[in-house]
């Protein structure tokens, strides 16, 4: 106990001195801008920081006395009450602070300022958030994609084709015009089934569907294709709304599309945009680069 | 085919692995005949590089012969060509900028989440360097797949050794980036941390962009010599004081730029550097900055900061009131390779860059294990390492031979 005491003190007082030395150094360095004079004058508080510990050092040398001559803690009762007073001092303070800072950002009643979309939106004003729904996930996510609005919206409108960087689609069914039904995997090599109607076409600029009644999970999408700033080709924009449907399929589905619906979206995006930008889905096909070993993670 | 691959820390392995294949169009396949072990393998090799898999294939400085092209590679059979490291599409909004290793494209969407949280946005990808940048396997291999092949590779002529354009794949054109990004202006003095092979690149190429003086600094004497060797004044931190002997050299101003090519594992017996190896071990944190500081610290008033030196996250004791008030310009990046190979061949061809004078082993792919453990241990004596799978089959054979006569 004595020698580990000793050991301690040896450490605090060679950190110490390092400290003086650091100090030391720096004002032999001591630059002349104001600037560095509001630094040498923290240094000088450094400096006088360091003579208080070495105070409360000298401070502590009775009680050291008391602990070797009588036994045991008792010694340390000093200490734990400095302690104390600190870690409440400490708290106290941070609570202060903590509720001070909050109500000076507490929001204020009203229309909201941001120029964001809603899946941006946290805490209370998400709960006012124009489009909200109660009960129902709202992911979003835009990426840019250095292809113009027509060619982007042409490959999305034949839906045909997201197999081809959405993962978890294993076939698109297309029934009419604007009715397709979507295969998508479920755990344990499962398909599920979902019909879906495009309820809003404007060409080069939105799609938007919607999951037929009769389908095993409901499901809502839009994707809104918007000039990014010249010559950068098109902000797209992929919005998805789901309500977790109840019994064991939609269970199971609503962890395929619940789990990590932000995820989903961002790496669907992301494909959508790899393989416009560069004709191909890059797969690194780990750890030997053959074809058996992409795509390298499931997601279910 | 036999390929290093990464099990742990400290511990890499020659194993046999399935030959990669052409899984996409723009892909083409390579058997490597060079490939070299990088200063950022020892990152890997020391375990502070997150999201490394077990098995993965390590090496990202490699070149070799065409075997096989996708329907879209525009490389062709049997020619002999160069890969940077840094896989690029050519295509997005950042290859075009030429700011390659930044694009937005190759690093695939199951790898991107980890960077993205981490450093705010997806990291470009690599070859062999963990799953934050692509998981793609290595180059340390017989063979490797190139994806993007009509976009990285360069095509080496004949009558170029391997050896004079290999280091086109990375540390020539990082210490060339290194340089470019000091801002060089007539009669600058640059200060260089770190004489390691991209150190001592960035030394050769900052003369070459016109520094009026370097000045190297290191604690490996060989490493010096060589630094010395290429014109630089060398400063061995541990003889001396070296912010007090930088200012010295430089009649009281300090260096107008410095240049840290250390990164995240400084060495040295500095108590802030002290403090960074403990956090380091305790997983507190990745970064061991000290260079980095002191190189800060060092620069003039007005200077330039370039960092081609890896970090890998959040760096304690920063010190960022002593960049702001100096009023530094820092500029740090992974390299943009296809930014500069070309020029770069041409100085080769040219004879104005000298890109073998660090090579000290040149062994076959079998004993990159143990080679490993020299890189990380004897890092005086092994100042870089080729490995060249050729030349495998005939020690072997002479090791087969040598045990049949050997008595019983």
């Amino acid at each position: 106990m004595a020698n580990h005491t000793d050991v301690t003190e040896e450490v605090e007082e060679a950190v110490v001195r390092q400290n003086e030395e650091a100090v030391d150094d720096a004002r032999q360095h001591r630059p002349t801008s104001p600037a560095s004079r509001r630094v040498a004058d923290v240094e000088e508080d450094d400096r006088v920081r360091i003579h208080d510990v070495e105070e409360l050092h000298a401070d502590e040398e009775p009680s050291r006395a008391r602990r070797s001559s009588a036994h045991g803690n008792n010694g340390n009762g000093n200490g734990k009450l400095i302690g104390l007073g600190l870690t409440l001092a400490t708290a106290g303070a941070a609570a202060f602070f903590f509720a001070k800072a909050r109500q000076a950002d507490e929001l204020p009643d009203g229309p909201l300022l941001s120029d964001a979309p809603d899946h941006v939106l946290r805490g209370k004003a998400l709960k006012r958030a124009r489009n909200q729904e109660e009960g129902r996930a709202l992911v979003g996510r835009t990426v840019t994609i250095g292809k113009p609005a027509q060619e982007l919206y042409a490959f999305w409108r034949k839906f045909e084709r997201f197999p081809e960087f959405m993962d978890n689609v294993r076939e698109i069914r297309r029934l009419d015009e604007t009715r397709s039904e979507w295969l998508i995997e479920a755990p344990m090599g499962a398909t599920v089934s979902v019909k879906t109607r495009i309820v809003e076409d404007v060409p080069g600029k939105t799609i938007a569907w919607v999951s037929e009644p009769d389908s095993q999970i409901e499901h809502e999408g839009r994707v809104e294709f918007a000039p990014a700033p010249p010559g950068r080709g098109t902000y797209v924009r992929l919005l998805l709304r789901y309500t977790p449907p109840a019994g064991e399929v939609g269970r199971l589905l609503a962890k395929v599309l619940q789990r990590e619906p932000n995820v989903q979206a961002r790496r669907d995006l992301r494909r959508f945009k790899q393989l416009m930008e560069t004709g191909e889905v890059p797969v690194n096909a780990s750890p030997s680069g053959r074809k058996s070993e992409s795509p390298t993670e499931r997601r279910i | 085919m036999k390929a290093l691959t990464w099990h742990g820390r400290h511990d890499v392995r020659v194993e046999s692995i399935p030959d990669p294949e052409i899984v996409n169009p723009r892909d083409a396949i390579l058997k490597i005949t060079s490939t070299a072990i990088c200063g950022s393998d020892l990152h890997l090799y020391d375990g502070y590089i997150p999201g490394l898999r077990a098995g993965d294939v390590l090496g990202h400085e490699f070149m070799g012969e065409v075997v096989e092209v996708g329907a879209k590679s525009t490389l062709k059979k049997g020619q002999r060509v160069v890969v940077p490291f840094t896989i690029s599409c050519g295509d997005c909004f950042f290859c075009k900028k030429t700011q390659f290793s930044c694009c937005d494209n190759a690093n695939p969407a199951e790898t991107s989440d980890a960077s993205e949280t981490l450093m705010g946005h997806a990291m470009g990808a690599a070859f062999g360097y963990a799953h934050l940048t692509g998981g793609y396997a290595g180059g340390q291999a017989e063979y490797v797949r190139v994806p993007f092949s009509d976009v990285g590779p360069i095509v080496i002529p004949d009558g170029i050794d391997d050896d004079q354009v290999l280091f086109l794949s990375d540390i020539l054109p990082t210490g060339w980036q290194a340089a470019e990004q000091a801002d060089i202006e007539e009669g600058d003095t640059v200060a260089v941390w770190g004489c390691g092979p991209v150190g001592l690149f960035a030394i050769q190429s900052a003369f070459k962009l016109g520094a009026h003086r370097v000045i190297a600094i290191d604690h490996y004497p060989r490493r010096l010599q060589l630094a010395k060797q290429m014109g630089a004044d060398i400063l061995d931190y541990r003889e001396v004081d070296v912010l007090e002997a930088l200012k010295e050299l430089t009649g009281g101003i300090g260096p107008d730029a410095v240049i840290d090519c250390v990164g995240m594992e400084s060495h040295g017996l500095a108590i802030d550097n002290i403090a960074d190896t403990v956090k380091q071990q305790l997983m507190l944190t990745t970064e061991r900055p000290h260079a980095l500081r002191q190189a800060i610290i060092a620069c003039r008033k007005g200077g330039k900061v370039s960092i081609p030196g890896v970090y890998g996250g959040f760096a304690d004791k920063f010190p960022l009131g002593q960049m702001m008030e100096k009023g530094l310009t820092v500029k740090s990046g992974q390299t943009h390779v296809q930014r500069y190979t070309k020029k770069l061949l041409d100085l080769i061809q040219k004879g104005e860059l000298d890109t073998t004078f660090m090579i000290s082993h040149r062994e076959p792919l079998g004993r990159a294990a143990e080679l490993y453990q020299k890189w990380h241990d004897e890092q005086d004596t092994y100042t870089k390492i080729l490995l060249k799978p050729g030349m495998d089959s005939k020690p072997q054979v002479d090791l087969v031979a040598a045990r049949q006569v050997e008595p019983a």
